[in-house]
Formats: structure tokens, sequence, C-alpha cells
């Protein structure tokens, strides 16, 4: 394969990722502000923080408010990382390696664009938000469903899937760096209505309310969440399980190649050296200090699979 | 990118050709022009009939709504090519018009023996030309056509390419006038596109159309990706092994042809390179992949002569790989189509192709050229001056229809200034009489409608044989009595069928 496919494969899936996890935060975002007593934009500050958008929007916008907020992270054209730049990203990579893709994944990507362009070329009004960002995720939803439905499972899968999760561990690992104040431990906080509605952000934004509710019954206990996040390996979103699938990925091209590449050996290093503890020792490292290690290292991964798999040179 | 020295590309202006302004109506040719269909006096022809009673037979409602399905089809696809300099509407769709263009089995037999004899007769005289010249030498063509011919690349003297193939896809332009006569409208011997859009229109006739296919026995194309790949590889340089290594060079995915050079390259399961994608390792062109620099032993390449070393030809060329020339002089790798090929189908070199047809096979020439006067000889320049008004006349260097006279349409005014202009420098210009071109029913809101039409058949070359796809890449020009086919100005395109007599 060339070194360029697995570029264009590796962001694709990425961006795909990223438009998903965009709109997911765009309706966690909206969803807060409605239950929300009294109104207030600081939750979209947090959002955009989330998404790691706001050094972009408040270089382009005087103050915040919730509609330019909404319009930034879903269609501004000047935002590297809103929904519709995403989704145009991707698809320019999937035309970049179309050889790669199935016919069912192709076709599913370009329909996601198609509809993206449709459903995002004028602002969306409040009435239409809900059914505009359902829209994105079935379609993102369907590429997903394509590509496991009818791709080999070989080195281009590989890199596809590394990107996959290279990007949700990375949004997951954001998403608790902006929250982690919330997670920590506190005695006074505890069953304030100001936590509920914080612990269910931060649930939200990772679609996990469900899971969370099926192993944790109604516990509102940070601890557990900052667990389920981080170290629960059977949460599709959880540090640990995309982790542990980056290395099996990384694995895979590993015994395929017959190479042990430095990025397999520092996969496997994150893995052993920061998700193999209970969540009493995450605490005791710090949490703030604990997710900027792994968001420092995750970032360090992706430069090394650029290098071991020649994507530029 | 790629455009400067690019010959057409895909689209293609018919418009040299009479025919223009009569306008037709309806089904029947009230008007004297040969029509596919409906031959000149109205009576069905043949080919047509089986799908002449299907069509009756339909609701043009539901026509209607396969026509706009087709649309969505491609979208869905991205059969698109990109328009240069449109950052918002950068891809558009080619139309597609429903109805098939069809030929009998036995014109298709005597059109493909006459393909075939000119594609053979293109190879040898690219071979002479870069060695012995010895159509020159016969006095045959002369040596100015030659020596003073941008096209002609004097770095492949002596060259000889893996196989002996020049030519290994080539796009002949054809036009017909009547039941049995077609003419070459131009050789594509460089890179010629359009292949994909038969493969596709296909596809797409076959899933909205399946009845059609049970009620006529069409000739498959399905078969050409398989085919371009094993032509390649029977043109790979000696030692290149079992299986050799096949890969498709495009400018990128800015260029208008993009999405048929990745359609390519995935039909054929072989990779899609870039120039940054390559380098010349060890005395090859070898490719980066994820486990290293892989060699290669045959580069289709979409990428116009100019800008494919810029060691060799144009220094700022980004799009080629910097010593592949020397790779190949070597022999250490295919190019195909070989540099160069360009000499045998500029406009000056065309006219002399009954010439060279007869000099390499011994044989007349099957298909016909359009009669072409060449004002550089007296005579010749004679006749254009006295029958302007009847002629098209065009530059021998110029491209795209400028500098371009249609006689027929050309006011006092303008064939007065043309005259001066011939005077003055002959040799700049050739003349061709105005023929009238046939048409092809299309699908329209009030039913079938004639419109002009042009043939590009797909014709590969390897040591092995020539192998020509039944049928090709019909072009339509959708407006009434237009002649443009060119997809930018109102083209579009339809499935072409021969029939199994």
């Amino acid at each position: 394969m060339l070194g360029k496919t697995a570029n264009g494969l590796f962001w694709m899936y990425r961006y795909l990722e990223r438009a998903e996890n965009i709109s997911r935060l765009v309706e966690t975002g909206q969803r807060i502000a409605l239950t929300r007593l009294g109104s207030s934009d600081e939750e979209w500050e947090s959002v955009l923080q989330t998404a790691g958008v706001a050094a972009g929007f408040h270089a382009a916008h005087d103050s915040l408010a919730k509609d330019t907020a909404i319009d930034w992270m879903l269609r501004a054209k000047e935002n590297p990382s809103s929904v519709l730049t995403s989704i145009m990203a991707a698809r320019q990579n999937a035309r970049l390696v179309r050889t790669a893709l199935t016919h069912e994944v192709w076709e599913a990507t370009n329909a996601t664009y198609m509809t993206a362009c449709t459903a995002l070329a004028r602002k969306v009004s409040e009435r239409d938000l809900p059914q505009t960002l359902r829209t994105v995720r079935q379609q993102t939803a369907l590429v997903r469903g394509a590509t496991h439905g009818t791709m080999l499972r070989n080195d281009i899968y590989d890199f596809a899937r590394i990107g996959t999760f290279l990007e949700r561990a990375d949004n997951t690992a954001r998403i608790l760096d902006v929250k982690y104040y919330v997670l920590l431990p506190s005695v006074m906080a505890v069953g304030s209505s100001i936590d509920n509605v914080q612990w269910e952000t931060i649930l939200r934004s990772v679609s996990a309310r469900g899971g969370f509710r099926m192993e944790y019954g109604d516990s509102i206990d940070p601890r557990d969440i900052a667990q389920f996040l981080i170290l629960d390996k059977r949460m599709p979103r959880s540090l640990a399980f995309c982790i542990g699938k980056l290395r099996d990925n990384l694995g895979y091209l590993a015994s395929n190649y017959g190479t042990r590449p430095q990025s397999w050996a520092l996969v496997d290093h994150i893995e052993r050296g920061y998700l193999s503890f209970d969540i009493d020792a995450v605490l005791d490292y710090g949490l703030h200090e604990y997710i900027q290690k792994v968001l420092s290292l995750l970032s360090e991964l992706g430069a090394q699979i650029e290098i071991d798999y020649r994507f530029y040179e | 990118m790629a455009r400067r020295g690019t010959k057409r590309d895909f689209g293609m202006d018919l418009s040299t050709w009479s025919g223009s302004n009569r306008a037709m109506s309806g089904t029947v040719n009230e008007t004297g022009n040969f029509d596919e269909m409906w031959g000149r006096d109205g009576a069905l022809r043949a080919p047509y009939e089986r799908f002449q009673s299907w069509f009756d037979g339909e609701d043009p409602k539901n026509l209607r709504a396969k026509q706009r399905e087709a649309e969505e089809l491609f979208r869905l696809t991205g059969i698109t090519f990109n328009v240069y300099g449109r950052a918002e509407a950068e891809e558009r769709l080619i139309p597609f018009d429903i109805i098939p263009r069809i030929i009998s089995g036995r014109e298709w037999q005597r059109l493909s023996r006459g393909i075939e004899q000119r594609v053979r007769a293109i190879n040898a005289f690219l071979h002479d030309i870069y060695h012995r010249q010895e159509i020159i030498r016969a006095g045959r063509i002369p040596q100015e056509m030659i020596a003073r011919n941008d096209a002609f690349l004097p770095q492949m003297i002596g060259v000889a390419p893996p196989g002996g193939i020049y030519t290994h896809i080539v796009g002949i332009d054809l036009v017909r006038t009547n039941d049995d006569d077609f003419f070459v409208l131009e050789d594509n011997a460089r890179t010629p596109s359009g292949v994909s859009y038969m493969l596709e229109n296909r596809e797409t006739m076959l899933q909205m159309f399946p009845e059609l296919f049970s009620r006529n026995r069409v000739q498959p194309v399905q078969n050409y990706p398989r085919m371009l790949r094993q032509s390649l590889a029977a043109c790979a340089p000696s030692g290149s092994g079992g299986r050799p290594c096949v890969a498709v060079l495009t400018p990128g995915i800015y260029n208008s042809a993009y999405f048929e050079h990745a359609f390519l390259a995935d039909q054929m399961g072989v990779e899609l390179v870039e120039g940054h994608d390559l380098r010349v390792v060890d005395g090859r062109v070898a490719m980066r992949t994820t486990r290293g620099y892989k060699p290669i032993d045959v580069l289709y390449r979409r990428v116009d002569d100019d800008f494919l070393d810029a060691l060799n030809f144009n220094p700022d060329s980004a799009l080629g790989v910097p010593g592949i020339m020397d790779v190949y002089r070597a022999g250490g790798i295919t190019i195909a189509n070989a540099p160069g090929t360009g000499i045998a189908d500029d406009k000056a070199i065309y006219s002399y192709m009954p010439e060279i047809v007869e000099f390499y096979t011994g044989e007349r020439p099957i298909l016909k050229n359009v009669p072409t006067w060449r004002c550089s000889e007296p005579e010749a320049l004679t006749y254009v001056l006295d029958h302007l008004d009847e002629l098209v006349v065009k530059e021998v260097h110029g491209s795209g229809g400028y500098g371009m006279l249609i006689g027929p349409a050309a006011s006092k005014k303008e064939l007065a200034a043309f005259r001066r202009k011939l005077r003055a420098r002959p040799g700049h210009y050739i003349a061709q009489p105005t023929l009238s071109l046939s048409t092809v029913p299309i699908f329209t809101n009030k039913g079938l409608a004639p419109r002009h039409v042009d043939l590009r058949p797909f014709v590969l070359v390897s040591p092995e044989g020539i192998n020509i796809t039944p049928g090709g890449l019909t072009r339509v020009a959708l407006k009434k009595g237009s002649l443009v086919v060119n997809s930018s100005q109102g083209g579009g395109t339809k499935d072409t069928w021969v029939l199994e007599d």
C-alpha cells in the first residue's frame, strides 16, 4: 500500500469520527442549554473548548452567543474542525484513497458529503437542529457500517481503525480534560444540582448515559464516571477501549508486515503504563496531569505512525 | 495543473461540421441528415427494432423518472469532472442520456477492422519517425512536418520502448454521415480519456433497464479494465517477472479527469500514484509504500509529456518523476503511452494519415479521413480561396476551435479577412469540406429528438495484439442543432451498444 494511501485512510476516518463527535457535542450543549434554569452562554464556552475550537472561535468573534457558537461548530468554513469542514475533508481523503475503499464505503461517504452540504447549506434554525444532527450521525454511522460489512481485514482496514480510535481517544481525553474538576471527589459539591448537570454533560457527550446506568444504576459518584470513561474496556469511547483498539490494529500491522516499529512499542507503553491500573492510581497521579500526559502521548503516537508507515516520506 | 500542451482532453467541438442550424423535429428526419435510428427517410433501421418496440410500450413519465434516477446514481458514484478555477462548483456531472446508441454487429466488424489497421499504422509510424524515418526518405511526408513540429520529441530518437509499443491506449474519434460512411475526425494517441464514462454508462443502463438487455444481445464492455491490465502487463520490460507491477500516474485530485484515473486504478486493482509518491531508486522508478520503496514495471501515466520529468522536460513540473526518462531509456520501465506519441495525432499529420496507413500496412485505408487541403500547396490554396464559403479552415497548430473559419456561417467581411490571412501565411492552415453528421435520438420532455453525435472507441495495443472494446463512448450535443459535444458546453454521453448479430 502507498504511504499516501495509508495517510489518506487515517485522516478520512479521523475526520468522520470528528464530525460525529462535534455533532454530539453540539447536541449536548443544546440539551444542557434547554434544560437548565436561567440562561447562560457559559456552557457553550466549555463546549467549544471540549471540541478544541474555542481559540478559532474567539479569533473570529467578539463575543460568545449560543447561535454563533453552534454555527461555528456546525458549518463555519473558517473552522477546520466544524462538522461540515470535517465531512468535506473526510470525503476529499476518500477521493484520494478511492482505490482502497469498497464501492459501498465510497458511496456512503459521498452520500454523507452530499447530505451534509444540503443540510448545512444555511444557518440551521433551533427547530431544525435536532433533525440535522440526527441526519449527520446517521450518515456517518452508515459509513461505519459499510466499513465493517464490506472491507477486507487487511492493512487498509488497520489504518482506517487507527485513525478512528486515535481521534476518538483524543476526543474523550479532551472532554475529560475540560471537565476534570467536576470529577475531582469533593464532599461539598456532591449531589448539588450543578454537578448533576455537569455529569450529564460528560456522559451525553460520549453517548454513555445508557451504558453508565446499566453498570452503575443511579450512582452519581464522580469516581465511577472517571472509571467508566477512562478504564472501562467495555465502553466503546473510553480511553482504555480506544487505546486497546489502537494496540490491536498496530499489532496486526506489525505482524502482517513482519516489523516491530516504534509506534507499536509506544502504544504498548501507553497501555501498560497508563491504562493498567485502577482509578485510585489515576486520581493519585492527578486527574488533570494524567489526562494531559495521555493527550501528549497520543499526539506523539500519531506522529510516530506517520513516520513508521511513510505517510509523507 | 497539467493544462499546457494538453491535447483537448475530453471535450471536443464538432462545429467544423455542417448541419448545425438545420432544425429537426419529432422523430422523423425532415432535413436529409442521416439519423441512426430513422435513416434518411424515416424508416426504422434494423439495429433499433427491438429498442423501438420496447420504447413504444413505456410511459414517458416513468422514463423521465428514470432519467432523474440515472443522475442520482452518477452523483452518488461520484462520476464527475472537475472544472478548473471554480472552487464552489468544482465537480460537475456530465449529462447522461438514457436512449442507447445502437450499432449492428456487421457495422462494427467493418469499423473495428478499420480501427485496427489505423492503430497498427500509427504505431509503425511512431517507431519509424523516432528511428530511420523511412517515410520521409520515401518522400511521403515532408521533412519539415516532423522536424519543425512541437509534438516531435527529440529525446525519443533511437529509444526502443519495451515490446515495441508506443501507443498502448488509443481513442479514435469517429463521425458518421451515412449507412456505411464513417470518418476519422481525429486520433488520440497521447492519453485519451472518457473510458470510465463508457463503463459507467453501461453499468447505469444495466441497473435501470435490465429488461432491455434481455431483449437485445449487447456485446459486453465490462472486460475493459481487465484487458487494460493484461495489455499493460504484456508491455512490461523484459525481466519484470510473472506479475509485473502496474500503476496509474495521475496529476492529482484536482485534475479534471481524476475520477477516471481513480476508477481505472481501482478496477484494475493497481496503485494510483502521484509524482510525489515516486522516486528513482537503484535505477528503477519506485513508489513509496508503507513498507518502503517498491519498483514499478509499467506506468500508465495520465500526465502529459511536458510534465513527466522535470530533469528532462519542463523543469517546473512537480507532477512527474525527475529522472524517469533516464530509467525509461535504459529499459527499466514501460511508460504508457510512450512519450512523444503526440506527433502521430497532430493536426498537421492528420492529413497524411491515408499515406501513413498505406505506407506501413501496404493496404488501402478502411476508414476515411476527412478530405483535407493543405494550404501550403499552391493548388490546394487556389482551391480553398475559390471555395472559402463552403469550407472549414483551421490553424494547423491551433486547438479548441481558435483561429478557425466556418465558411458557410461566416460573413463576407470575415471571409475577406481570412483570405488575407491565408495568402499571408498559407502554411499555417488546412481546409476541410463541411459534412453532414449523423444524429441519434435523445430523450426529451417531448419524446425522442435527434441530436448530433460522435464516437470514441477505445483500443488497447500490446505485443500480444490489438483489442478493441465493442462500442466506445458516444458523445452527444444535447442542444438542438448543435454540433458541440464538449462536456463543458452542453454535451452529454450515451451508452453505446454493439449488437451480437
